[in-house]
């Protein structure tokens, strides 16, 4: 299993990084909070840590740390559109069921 | 499901604490929404993938508001109700607006501010910028999907207090939190990062489409001072294409032409403008209505030529500006561009040329100033912390200053000055031979001691004995870019000093400025009466005992009658001077003076007699000639 992007993702992933001008890749993980149980995490990486698992997907670096990744592993990371609202999406498909807003979850 | 963007590292907001913010040019022509998103920040488009905002503002018969682009079709069919370029009414009386005889609207002069009559009703530019920030704030909304914590606003660096406060009150009317109003210029340079740059000078030269401002800045410790402002407020990029226009009727000798052919030569002028900012040459093709074709090309050359000297104007007020701020072009550490006419070749040329150096131009001249708010805005709510940890800190949010006697109110430094800041006021004393003052530092709105926020005390001592009112005590009150206060007082004849320093800005909580802020508007009438009853009751006081101390010397030059009428009428000052009712207190005092008034001339005469005494004539007028050399 791993954690991927999807094209778009990469694409929006790697204009960010090139407009920040630092940073190796993106950090997705989890911590414990919110009203569901679990948030997710969505960071810039500026420094590697040897204990993260590290992907490579379209060119983009995802580092992942251990404790997170029983949580999130096979996710899918899209870059969508809503109205005229847009971000990143997590397709996990561990989640058993979220709060109405989806920042926060359950596996 | 919700829509995630990339974090700082170690920034990852808890679920729901995602703080929504953006930033709100709310220009004279066109206002813009931005926010900041994965660490950038965006402009916001609406539906139509359009960023701009016409700032335009149409009311229709049955209440209905349109703005933007809805409003704008209509300006030529229904003026009177469609206001444009509200900007210029915001916190202005009607003699304070250039041209009102020129504008199509209505007005109502209402004490304070200018008023429009429209279908809808007479409506205050407070009223119509908020219908404009509505749109905006609906539109944040809708691309952040939730709920605006706040928004930083836009407003040019020369707006006053009143215009500043009118632009805060539209806010708060469309129901937008305002974290801040950020001067236009700073926020541009704040989009160009400047302020994480080195300290030095930045000039804002933002040439718009109906206005020029040029703003010099100077930036120490993360705060940006506004040393200068200058422009033309009639000068803009409309200007540019009323050039092009008179070149093609020029060159193409036209007889005097129709509305409609005039509107289509000066939109196909603003094509041609637009297209010289990337060609060499424009081609101008219009068929008129009355028959002829007009095909003509205008090249770079002959542009720059008829433009020139508009450009040289706008030079004109860039020098005027580092003139008032004691400076010379090659001090200035950078240029940034604002405002989309400053994509025409020869305003770039010009202006580098000017400096000396290149402007700085890679971001969109038209997004610039919204996306500096959105930057600070992002800072302001929390979202991003750690590292660069600096804000913003470029007003004072109340007033500061002095308790005097009676316990009012001196404001020595007013609200929402630029900080740094230094203002000195000079004060006396209130007692014959009083050798030490009681400073006592106050913030706040309102006029009476006890209603507003206590800062600091302390003591000037040693000050030498002198009559009331002869002691000069300078007292200086300095906010440096920190936000700290420091107060001292001096006497000036002595040198005497004493000093201290404050936090003014950690003092008071947000809330608490705005309850501040809430009750001295609607304190105003009351503390000014207030104010009036206190003023009265000090001046009471100061009689009652100039005239015991006259009495107390010279009471030999009254007869026992005198003496008991006025000792009657200062007996009768004392009792009402502890009511309330000003009228009286100050009938009391007419009273004391009428019955001192032969007092005070034979006392008078005493003291002329006693100075002539034992001196001859000459002797008087050598001494007059010595005080006149």
């Amino acid at each position: 299993m791993a954690v991927t992007l999807t094209e778009k993702a990469a694409q929006h992933v790697s204009n960010f990084l090139q407009k920040r001008g630092k940073g190796v890749g993106l950090r997705l993980g989890v911590r414990t909070s919110g009203c569901s149980g679990m948030a997710y995490k969505l960071e810039f990486v500026d420094e590697v840590d040897g204990e993260d698992e590290v992907y490579e997907s379209h060119g983009i670096k995802v580092f992942v740390d251990a404790r997170s990744l029983p949580y999130i592993d096979g996710t899918e990371l899209d870059y969508t559109r809503e109205g005229l609202n847009e971000g990143f999406k997590f397709n996990n498909p561990n989640i058993k069921d979220q709060c109405g807003c989806g920042e926060s979850f359950n596996v | 499901m919700a829509l995630f963007h990339i974090a700082e590292p170690g920034e990852s907001a808890a679920p729901h604490q995602h703080k929504l913010a953006v930033g709100i040019d709310l220009g004279t022509t066109n206002s813009l929404v931005a926010t900041v998103r994965s660490g950038m920040a965006v402009v916001l488009n609406d539906e139509q993938g359009r960023p701009l905002l016409p700032s335009i503002v149409r009311y229709l018969p049955d209440g209905q508001v349109e703005v933007g682009y809805g409003a704008q079709s209509w300006q030529a069919r229904d003026p009177k109700n469609t206001v444009v370029s509200v900007k210029r009414f915001m916190g202005r009386g009607r003699k304070d607006i250039a041209h009102v005889e020129s504008l199509p609207y209505d007005f109502v002069d209402e004490p304070g501010m200018v008023r429009v009559k429209t279908c809808a009703g007479v409506k205050s530019p407070v009223e119509v910028s908020a219908e404009i920030l509505k749109v905006a704030k609906a539109r944040a909304e809708a691309h952040l999907g939730g709920e605006l914590v706040g928004a930083v606003i836009t407003v040019p660096a020369y707006f006053d207090d009143a215009q500043r406060q009118a632009t805060k009150d539209a806010a708060r009317l469309a129901g937008i939190n305002v974290l801040r109003l950020l001067n236009e210029p700073t926020a541009a340079a704040i989009a160009y990062g400047l302020d994480n740059a080195a300290e030095g000078i930045y000039a804002v030269y933002d040439l718009g489409g109906g206005t020029f401002d040029i703003s010099i800045l100077k930036l120490s410790k993360g705060v940006f001072e506004v040393l200068a402002t200058g422009g033309d407020s009639a000068l803009g990029g409309d200007d540019f294409d009323q050039r092009i226009f008179c070149w093609v009727l020029e060159q193409a000798k036209l007889p005097p032409l129709s509305h409609e052919d005039a509107r289509l030569i000066m939109t196909r002028a603003r094509e041609a403008k637009e297209f010289l900012t990337s060609h060499a040459e424009a081609p101008i093709t219009v068929k008129l209505s009355s028959g002829p074709t007009i095909d003509l090309t205008l090249d770079v050359a002959t542009f720059a030529e008829i433009t020139r000297n508009l450009v040289t104007k706008t030079l004109q007020a860039v020098r005027k500006a580092l003139r008032d701020a004691g400076l010379r072009p090659e001090e200035v550490k950078g240029v940034v561009m604002v405002g989309g006419s400053t994509r025409v070749p020869q305003v770039q040329r010009a202006v580098a040329e000017f400096f000396g150096q290149e402007p700085l131009n890679n971001l969109d001249p038209d997004k610039v100033v919204a996306l500096g708010a959105a930057t600070q805005a992002n800072l302001l709510v929390g979202n991003k912390t750690g590292g660069d940890d600096w804000l913003l800190l470029d007003v004072i949010p109340l007033s500061l200053g002095l308790e005097t006697m009676g316990g009012l109110v001196e404001k020595v430094i007013p609200r929402n000055s630029t900080i740094p800041a230094a203002r000195a006021q000079d004060f006396t004393t209130f007692k014959d031979g009083q050798t030490a003052m009681a400073i006592h530092v106050v913030q706040g709105e309102r006029e009476l001691v006890s209603d507003c926020r206590s800062l600091a005390r302390f003591e000037l001592r040693g000050i030498p004995p002198m009559v009331a009112g002869a002691a000069r005590i300078r007292v200086t009150f300095q906010v440096d870019a920190d936000g700290l206060l420091a107060v001292s007082a001096r006497e000036q004849t002595t040198g005497v000093e004493s000093s201290i320093t404050v936090k003014p800005s950690y003092g008071l909580s947000d809330d608490e400025i705005a309850a501040m802020l809430k009750d001295s508007m609607s304190h105003a009438k009351d503390d000014a009466q207030r104010r009036a009853l206190k003023e009265a009751q000090v001046e009471a006081q100061r009689l009652i005992e100039a005239t015991q101390a006259a009495l107390k010397e010279d009471a030999h030059l009254l007869s026992a009658e005198e003496i008991a009428r006025i000792e009657a009428s200062i007996a009768k000052l004392q009792t009402l001077m502890l009511g309330d009712n000003r009228r009286h207190i100050n009938l009391a005092m007419d009273d004391l003076g009428y019955e001192t008034q032969e007092f005070a001339h034979r006392r008078m005469d005493q003291s002329v007699k006693r100075a002539l005494a034992g001196r001859k004539v000459d002797d008087l007028n050598t001494a007059e000639e010595g005080s006149q050399s």
